[in-house]
């Protein structure tokens, strides 16, 4: 999912890659976000010694395209790999803890690949790491799915502020944010251009 | 939306989403565990007037189905036998914390003063009052219909779409029928065509307006509309008096005219599907031989009515509540 204050984090918000009134800074541009995402393909494999059992789970909206992305990837290092037995998608929606505090969300779909999770190592992916409480309610989603042997987080922006104690796996680029700053995360699947963008804030 | 209290107050945006969520919903029944963390804490009352199966046991699987805790109210065996009114019934409930309130009732128009009058904070649900309205009973047929005869028969992503083209076919008790008037509302909304089937002394008074056409002959209909759906309506002999009650001169004229048999069934379109909202009448309205043919989706129909009605909780419970706000909102 999006993150940052009070974002309705459905795809209204997206295609502005000039962040209109307030002053948006480029913070990673197509080439930065796909070598990123290579590192992270390539690490996953080192993790886990190949792509045995391997499955990714994308959290929609933009988890999504990110996992097809890293799983083509994977597929490139190890040609054995059929990326497309490998995606998943994690709609979280219904575990969210913030429900009440927010205007209905839309519920996205869940489809696990062909093989299940049982026994199997999950890798999550998001766009952006945050509080962590979307991780929460993946894991929460993920228990009444199956068991996998082992779950792992990939993110392509770590902006900080925790407020769980989660951490991610494999991490596309360390953002020292503001809590009062929007970090948007922009893909060519969803938005036309491939971009991290972060605005607002005193600076 | 506050309340789900007429087909007839919804947008087709608002009746796509509730089909939409309701196919997301659906696909978590198919897993092993079928239950969602989504209205933890929160209370749903079933405030049932008149008798009911299907919906209250729909409604209140839903309601478990989404961790939410379920109140079975029933007129019989409550204060209402000792002739407590509806107002203090809902403030009885309202005090003890109900955050959405299921009703049915004979009186039409029970729910809507339910949720206007003030008696109650949560949000309110008809699930059927007197011969008016019977909202998540077109919203499961509506479903029902996208699911089997929009995108090329199932087998595309039907997202987003609604029943632009379809032709629908109602038949029977026209007049006792809340579910007949829910769908009327619901399908012109979504684009379907609706033909209404009738004997004229089953069919209302004022129907000009309604948004659909009436006609008098079941066997015309087949043959000139071709219809996609036809749903077969319960004939309601408990509001009647005995026998046809002075509506039509006898059960056995009634089916032969207006009851859906193996014969109409073979001269229906091969794509098209047979609906019922139950409970059934075999022999009456639908023959057996119809009632279990693969083309009947009347089993199936119960199945969407949780999804559905999982759904339409979701919509009115999962959202903002008044003094909930975050105050620095993180996520």
């Amino acid at each position: 999912m999006s993150s940052g204050p009070a974002a309705p984090a459905q795809p209204s918000e997206a295609p502005d890659p000039a962040g209109s009134a307030t002053t948006a800074t480029e913070v990673l541009g197509p080439h930065e976000i796909a070598r990123a995402l290579t590192r992270i393909a390539h690490e996953i494999l080192e993790r886990n010694k190949g792509a045995a059992d391997l499955v990714l789970l994308g959290i929609p909206t933009r988890g999504l395209p990110l996992a097809h992305r890293l799983a083509a990837r994977l597929a490139e290092v190890e040609p054995t790999v059929d990326p497309a037995a490998l995606v998943g998608s994690l709609d979280i929606t219904m575990y969210r803890d913030d429900l009440r505090h927010h205007p209905t969300r839309t519920i996205g779909a869940t489809v696990l690949p062909p093989g299940g999770i049982d026994g199997r190592v999950v890798v999550l992916v998001d766009d952006v790491l945050f509080s962590g409480r979307t991780i929460r309610a993946a894991l929460d989603a993920l228990n009444d799915l199956g068991r996998p042997r082992a779950v792992q987080l990939a993110a392509l922006v770590d902006r900080g502020h925790r407020e769980l104690p989660i951490r991610p796996d494999f991490v596309g680029k360390n953002l020292p944010t503001s809590t009062t700053e929007r970090v948007r995360v922009l893909l060519t699947e969803t938005d036309g251009t491939d971009a991290v963008l972060i605005d607002g804030g005193a600076r | 939306m506050k309340h789900l209290l007429s087909t007839a107050d919804l947008s087709r945006d608002e009746a796509v989403l509730i089909l939409d969520t309701a196919a997301q919903m659906a696909a978590t029944q198919e897993r092993a565990i079928k239950k969602l963390p989504t209205l933890r804490g929160r209370t749903v009352v079933n405030l049932f007037y008149e008798d009911s199966t299907r919906t209250r046991i729909s409604f209140e699987t839903a309601a478990k189905r989404l961790s939410a805790d379920v109140i079975n109210f029933s007129a019989k065996g409550s204060s209402v036998s000792k002739g407590e009114s509806l107002k203090d019934t809902a403030l009885t409930l309202q005090a003890m914390g109900a955050d959405a309130v299921v009703i049915r009732h004979p009186a039409s128009g029970a729910p809507h003063t339910l949720a206007t009058s003030g008696w109650t904070q949560g949000a309110v649900l008809n699930a059927g009052d007197g011969t008016h309205q019977h909202p998540t009973q077109a919203l499961l047929d509506a479903y029902t219909m996208r699911r089997h005869l929009v995108g090329e028969g199932g087998t595309a992503d039907v997202t987003g779409r609604d029943l632009t083209g379809l032709r629908v076919a109602i038949v029977g008790d026209v007049l006792h029928s809340r579910v007949a008037r829910s769908n009327v509302d619901l399908l012109h909304t979504l684009g379907a065509e609706v033909t209404l089937v009738a004997p004229p002394t089953l069919l209302p008074v004022g129907i000009g307006p309604w948004p659909c056409r009436v006609s008098y002959d079941l066997d015309a209909v087949i043959t000139d509309e071709r219809p996609d759906a036809i749903m077969m309506l319960r004939v309601q002999r408990e509001r009647m008096s005995s026998a046809g009650g002075g509506f039509f001169p006898s059960a056995v004229e009634y089916t032969r005219r207006y009851g859906l048999d193996g014969r109409r069934m073979a001269r229906l379109p091969e794509h098209a599907i047979v609906m019922h909202p139950g409970p059934m009448n075999r022999g009456l309205e639908i023959s057996a031989t119809a009632a279990d043919s693969p083309r009947a989706v009347i089993v199936e129909q119960v199945a969407n009515g949780v999804a559905v009605r999982m759904a339409a909780l979701y919509l009115l419970l999962a959202q903002e509540t008044p003094g909930t706000t975050l105050q620095e909102d993180a996520r």
